[in-house]
């Protein structure tokens, strides 16, 4: 017991700073885990995106966050405290999980009156926030006549009520359109600006790469990366150069006098790390060597995110019945996957395959 | 910890705020009072046809609240809609952020549906009451001043409270309102009253909710052989109640929302 306590003030120790501290939460469905002993933090003041494809436990994650759902073994903390131990909880967290979470019978207005009632949180406050989404004008008609999008601003604007250091947003551009998915990200990247934590929930690393400063990418329940962006990128976005020409054995020996290492790819062309496009042209002009490609290439994010969730799959397949979890800390993946092959999306599908045919 | 008030204040808006509210409680009081007015009507007219058994037995008071056997239909629709309506809406989620203690959220949620059933209740108590008797006619009606009225004017009220209270138990135990109002109208409207009906099982009949409650309505009881007086139905009654509220308690407390 005693040994427990100092453990767990070692660990208060070290999160000092952290705003949301996961610790080994684990949910299951009957058989199914869905989510599998996680474990990270979510600091002050940055937009962290939570990243995983579809069914990864995402939601369940975010759900049991809220005390929602009741997790399986582990815990969340708040500051510190236990989500049911804050009083008047919509002034430390704000959430959007789900824009349908509403009475479609009830009011935008009388929404956010009762929210806002049940945590004290003054009158005035549901002008304001009503103002901030843009739905003033609407604020006395039923919810259920809202669109997609006006049901997501309600529940932003729901979010927002508490004026909350920390805000939760579940796939909060599904469904929009263009103009909202922009505005989405502008407030994301403006309630970061104000100091608040922004922990937001998306399936696409393409819209991460453009809103988030800290990514924790999970798969299958499980942690596959906890790192920020800039790391994820420095890591993950290799850029070479393809080449192919109609003298390919001459041009592997060019290269490899040349001190370049020349990977070949599956259609006879050759990848090379670390040279410009340009000294490489001058280096095949100075040998007489004709081409018929030279092309600068850049592995996107999404390859890379999908390489990386395809391999837990791929993982979590071979070795079901091995208990231990994928052990939280920096990102396993990219330093021990080669870089992304350039047919991501058929190795996904495969696994996918594999998985069902088990 | 939420503060109590503030969750009370909550939920006056929430059940303010939606139109089924007035709805339901508008046709329960309607329905309550027309009914037994229409059902008075008939009777002054037809007394003097009536079998002797019959009028001997006649009870005024209980025959002016002939209409709460279907009145107490729109109460459980209320009931229902009121816990209901969180689940079915994807509301639930958004209270359970708000105000994650989940017997303050459900008892507050109660408390305030309660305290509006009853004074809906009263009303309609009353005035299907008054409204009974003018039409009974000098010969057949009685006062409020008569021994039993009151108590079971009053009781009227408290019953048609206790329904609600038990609907809304049973709509935080089975989540979807269509489930519990699958359930709850023809339990009281059809199955509690064949099962009252049938002698083989009237015996278990009268201590179910509805029909242990109705007792408290009664003031002419002559023939009447149940084993329990107005009080010790409505105490009866009372307990089906409890029982369902904490079975809903439980099932909120420890189900994901």
């Amino acid at each position: 017991m005693i040994g427990c306590v100092q453990g767990a003030e070692a660990r208060r120790r070290a999160y000092r700073g952290r705003m949301i501290e996961i610790e080994g939460l684990t949910k299951r469905y009957g058989e199914k885990l869905a989510v599998d002993g996680l474990t990270f933090a979510v600091r002050p003041g940055i937009i962290t995106g939570f990243l995983g494809p579809n069914g990864a436990g995402k939601s369940t994650t975010m759900r049991m966050m809220l005390d929602l759902d009741n997790p399986t073994a582990g815990t969340v903390r708040i500051d510190g405290r236990h989500y049911r131990q804050l009083r008047d909880p919509l002034k430390y967290i704000g959430a959007l999980l789900d824009a349908k979470a509403m009475h479609g019978g009830r009011s935008a207005y009388h929404h956010l009156l009762c929210l806002a009632q049940s945590n004290g949180i003054p009158r005035a406050r549901v002008h304001q926030a009503l103002d901030t989404v843009g739905l003033t004008a609407v604020a006395k008609k039923r919810a259920k006549g809202f669109s997609m999008g006006m049901g997501q601003r309600l529940g932003i604007a729901a979010a927002l009520l508490g004026d909350p250091r920390i805000l939760m947003f579940d796939e909060p551009v599904n469904g929009l359109d263009p103009e909202g998915i922009h505005w989405i990200r502008n407030l994301m990247k403006s309630l970061a600006a104000q100091g608040r934590t922004v922990f937001v929930s998306s399936h696409l690393m393409s819209e991460m790469a453009l809103t988030a400063d800290h990514l924790v990418v999970i798969g299958q329940g499980r942690l596959l990366a906890d790192t920020s962006m800039a790391e994820f990128i420095r890591r993950n976005s290799r850029s070479y150069v393809r080449m192919r020409s109609p003298e390919h054995e001459r041009l592997r020996d060019v290269l490899a006098a040349a001190g370049h290492t020349a990977v070949p790819a599956a259609d006879g062309a050759l990848e090379i790390d670390g040279v410009s496009a340009g000294d490489l042209g001058e280096l095949a002009a100075g040998h007489g060597l004709v081409l018929h490609e030279l092309s600068p290439q850049q592995a996107s994010l999404e390859e890379a995110f999908m390489q990386l969730t395809a391999e837990s799959v791929e993982y979590h397949a071979h070795s079901d019945t091995a208990g231990p979890a994928v052990p939280a800390g920096p990102a396993p993946g990219p330093d021990a996957a080669p870089p992304p092959p350039p047919q991501p999306a058929e190795a996904w599908g495969a696994d996918w395959q594999r998985k069902k045919g088990r | 910890m939420a503060v109590a008030s503030q969750v009370l204040t909550s939920e006056w808006t929430k059940i303010r705020s939606v139109r089924s509210t007035v709805w339901t409680l508008g046709i329960a009081v309607v329905v309550t009072v027309v009914m037994g007015a229409a059902i008075c009507l008939l009777v002054k007219n037809d007394f003097e046809s009536m079998p002797v058994r019959e009028r001997l037995t006649f009870d005024a008071t209980s025959t002016a609240f002939a209409g709460m056997g279907l009145g107490q239909l729109a109460m459980i629709v209320f009931g229902v809609l009121v816990v209901g309506g969180e689940y079915s809406t994807g509301m639930i989620r958004t209270s359970l952020a708000a105000v994650p203690q989940r017997g303050t959220f459900l008892f507050s949620k109660i408390a305030v549906a309660t305290l509006l059933a009853f004074v809906v209740s009263l009303v309609t108590s009353f005035v299907a009451f008054s409204v009974g008797q003018s039409l009974l006619g000098p010969d057949l009606r009685v006062g409020l001043g008569d021994p039993g009225v009151l108590r079971a004017v009053f009781g009227g009220a408290l019953y048609m409270t206790l329904i609600t209270l038990f609907s809304m138990g049973v709509a935080a135990v089975l989540r979807s309102p269509m489930l519990s109002l699958g359930i709850l109208m023809p339990f009281f409207f059809l199955i509690s009253n064949i099962l009252g009906a049938v002698s083989a099982t009237r015996k278990l009949g009268r201590y179910l909710p509805d029909q242990a409650g109705q007792k408290v309505m009664k003031v002419v009881t002559t023939g009447d052989d149940v084993p329990y007086g107005p009080w010790g139905g409505l105490g009866i009654m009372a307990l089906w109640v409890i029982a369902a509220l904490i079975a809903g308690y439980l099932f909120l407390k420890k189900r994901d929302a």
